[in-house]
């Protein structure tokens, strides 16, 4: 799927799948861009017209001065003042969980784009029910690395919850591909009851109808 | 269209200047004001760096601030200070001279060769004066619009600026979508806020209680209201600095004195070089410039025509911005830049947005700070690749 030179680039084999999820030639947001991994990866292969939020200053500064298109923003607050459909695509890579309303948050990237492609990691998977049952104590795994009094992760879901939530709001979920811990395709991919148990972590593609 | 008329400036003026080039349009091409008067003739004085590329692509157009001027890379003929912009246009500097064809041009209602409140009124043989029309940041801007026409250039690929020159490039995204690539409003606002207005109110009223205003008529009398420019430079000045820089610079250091003197000489450092920025400021300005300058950005509101709603000026803009606000700048706080950077969101406009974290206050956009020169490289040079401009003319 992605080039040896492209994993080198990037940490994040997720970020590679999400990338080849784009259609060439697109306007892509992307919420919580961090120093602007995906959008190097998107402004490199897929000649896309893309954008970023990046709640960090910091984040923001080092993205434009790469010659990024970074705004300073919170995907909580700020989302509100996109147009809708401005976007074929907005991204909210690995952040939902930290969001104070993740509902809204999600509301509004199905407004503002055309598909909103959401990643986040599974709190249903064995590892994480294992951990809490036998210990007792808030699961750190690979995916999840915080304590609790330190996480930025303030609401986590499994998938089962976040396909629950997408019926209640009346999204209609394109594509759903569950992820092992490193990001790659899961063997679970196929059976989604199954990869509520099994997968570290899950990519959804939506869309508002 | 534009036609060679002789130079009109006050002997004097026009014996100390050396203000060559200046775009001279005459009778026949006025230019049509916001507050309705058509000003003709009309004279842009300018400078130009660097070459422009055969595909006439590559023109950055530089906006200046209130009291700045065309000499943005070079010498000023009055001071003889280096160029106001020198750590930004320059050879190798982000707004590269050899890569880029770089314009500057004084504003109109300025007093650094374009037609102004010192020019000579046509009607009367004597210096405008008060009789020069009021202008806005508009006007200003259609003016330029005239000069890159007449210099051939019908894209230009950036238009930069910080302050009253911010305003300008906002103004110009706005008139001319289409012939602007890309924009870099730096330490500025899409209105003048109230405080604001309220500071060049301060500098205006004392410009006009000196005595040698003379009801705005000083130079028929040969007389220049120094003191009050002054005074209106020295206010002016604190608001361009930040109590952080005014501290570390000066804190309540005495002036040549061992203790205070009980008295009004300049005791302490910071009213000393207060003083010393007013008077330097009244050997290269103009009082009635000032005037009609400041009144223009107080008239500036670029939301007013669209009940208030930013993002509607802006819809579907074809323009890149930079938006650029320093953390310590409160005359044009990072707050009214993310009001602008909201509406570009709005408009779903290609936007970036760097606050960059300074003690410098709104002066910062001036100084050498290394975090606004490897964001203009960045965002200039990625804008250059999109415009497919090549490193090298």
């Amino acid at each position: 799927m992605a080039s040896d030179q492209a994993q080198q680039n990037s940490g994040r084999v997720d970020l590679q799948l999400i990338a080849s999820m784009i259609q060439p030639g697109s306007r892509v947001l992307d919420v919580g861009c961090g120093d602007g991994e995906l959008l190097r990866l998107l402004n490199a292969t897929r000649d896309v017209d893309c954008r970023g939020i990046e709640l960090s200053q910091k984040g923001v500064n080092a993205g434009v001065a790469q010659g990024l298109s970074v705004v300073q923003g919170d995907a909580d607050t700020d989302l509100v003042n996109y147009p809708t459909k401005g976007f074929d695509y907005v991204i909210l890579s690995q952040t939902l969980q930290a969001t104070f309303e993740p509902q809204k948050v999600v509301r509004e990237m199905v407004r503002i784009g055309k598909r909103a492609i959401i990643s986040f990691p599974n709190f249903g998977q064995w590892r994480v029910r294992m951990h809490i049952l036998f210990s007792g104590q808030m699961p750190v795994t690979q995916t999840l690395p915080y304590l609790w009094y330190e996480t930025p992760n303030i609401h986590l879901c499994s998938i089962d919850d976040f396909v629950d939530m997408a019926k209640s709001m009346g999204i209609t979920i394109e594509r759903f591909i569950a992820l092992d811990k490193e990001g790659k395709v899961s063997l679970t991919n196929q059976c989604r009851p199954l990869a509520n148990l099994l997968a570290a972590q899950a990519l959804f593609m939506v869309r508002a109808d | 269209m534009n036609s060679v008329t002789e130079n009109q400036y006050p002997e004097e003026r026009q014996a100390s200047l050396r203000l060559e080039p200046v775009m001279r349009f005459g009778v026949d091409a006025p230019l049509l004001l916001d507050c309705g008067v058509s000003l003709a003739p009309l004279e842009i004085a300018y400078q130009t760096y660097g070459a422009l590329n055969a595909a006439r692509s590559n023109a950055i157009l530089v906006c200046h601030a209130l009291t700045g001027d065309q000499y943005v890379a070079s010498h000023h003929p009055i001071t003889g200070r280096p160029g106001w912009w020198n750590t930004i246009v320059g050879p190798g500097r982000p707004v590269d001279t050899d890569r880029y064809f770089v314009i500057c041009a004084n504003v109109i209602g300025g007093c650094i060769g374009s037609t102004g409140p010192t020019s000579i009124n046509p009607a009367t043989g004597q210096p405008y004066g008060l009789s020069f029309p009021v202008i806005t940041i508009g006007d200003m801007v259609n003016a330029q619009a005239r000069l890159v026409e007449a210099l051939g250039i019908e894209q230009l690929f950036c238009v930069i600026g910080g302050s009253m020159g911010g305003m300008q490039v906002l103004q110009w995204a706005y008139d001319y979508p289409e012939k602007v690539f890309c924009a870099v409003p730096i330490a500025t606002a899409a209105w003048h806020s109230a405080q604001n207005i309220a500071f060049h109110e301060v500098g205006r009223q004392a410009i006009m209680a000196d005595p040698d205003w003379c009801g705005g008529d000083y130079l028929a009398h040969d007389k220049r209201p120094e003191k009050g420019l002054a005074v209106a430079r020295m206010a002016a000045h604190i608001t361009y600095l930040s109590e952080a820089a005014l501290h570390e610079k000066f804190g309540r250091n005495l002036q040549d004195r061992e203790k205070i003197g009980f008295g009004f000489e300049a005791d302490f450092q910071v009213e000393s070089y207060l003083r010393y920025q007013g008077s330097a400021f009244v050997d290269r300005f103009d009082a009635n410039s000032y005037l009609y300058l400041t009144r223009a950005m107080d008239y500036f509101d670029l939301a007013a025509e669209y009940g208030d709603v930013l993002a509607e000026a802006f819809r579907g803009t074809p323009t890149r911005f930079c938006v650029v606000s320093f953390t310590s700048d409160w005359l044009f706080p990072t707050s009214e830049s993310r009001d602008i950077v909201q509406a570009l969101n709005a408009s779903a406009a290609n936007v970036s947005f760097v606050e960059i974290e300074t003690p410098k206050g709104h002066d910062a956009f001036l100084l050498d700070e290394p975090e606004l020169f490897a964001t203009l490289n960045g965002f200039l040079n990625a804008a250059a690749q999109k415009r497919g401009l090549k490193n090298g003319v």
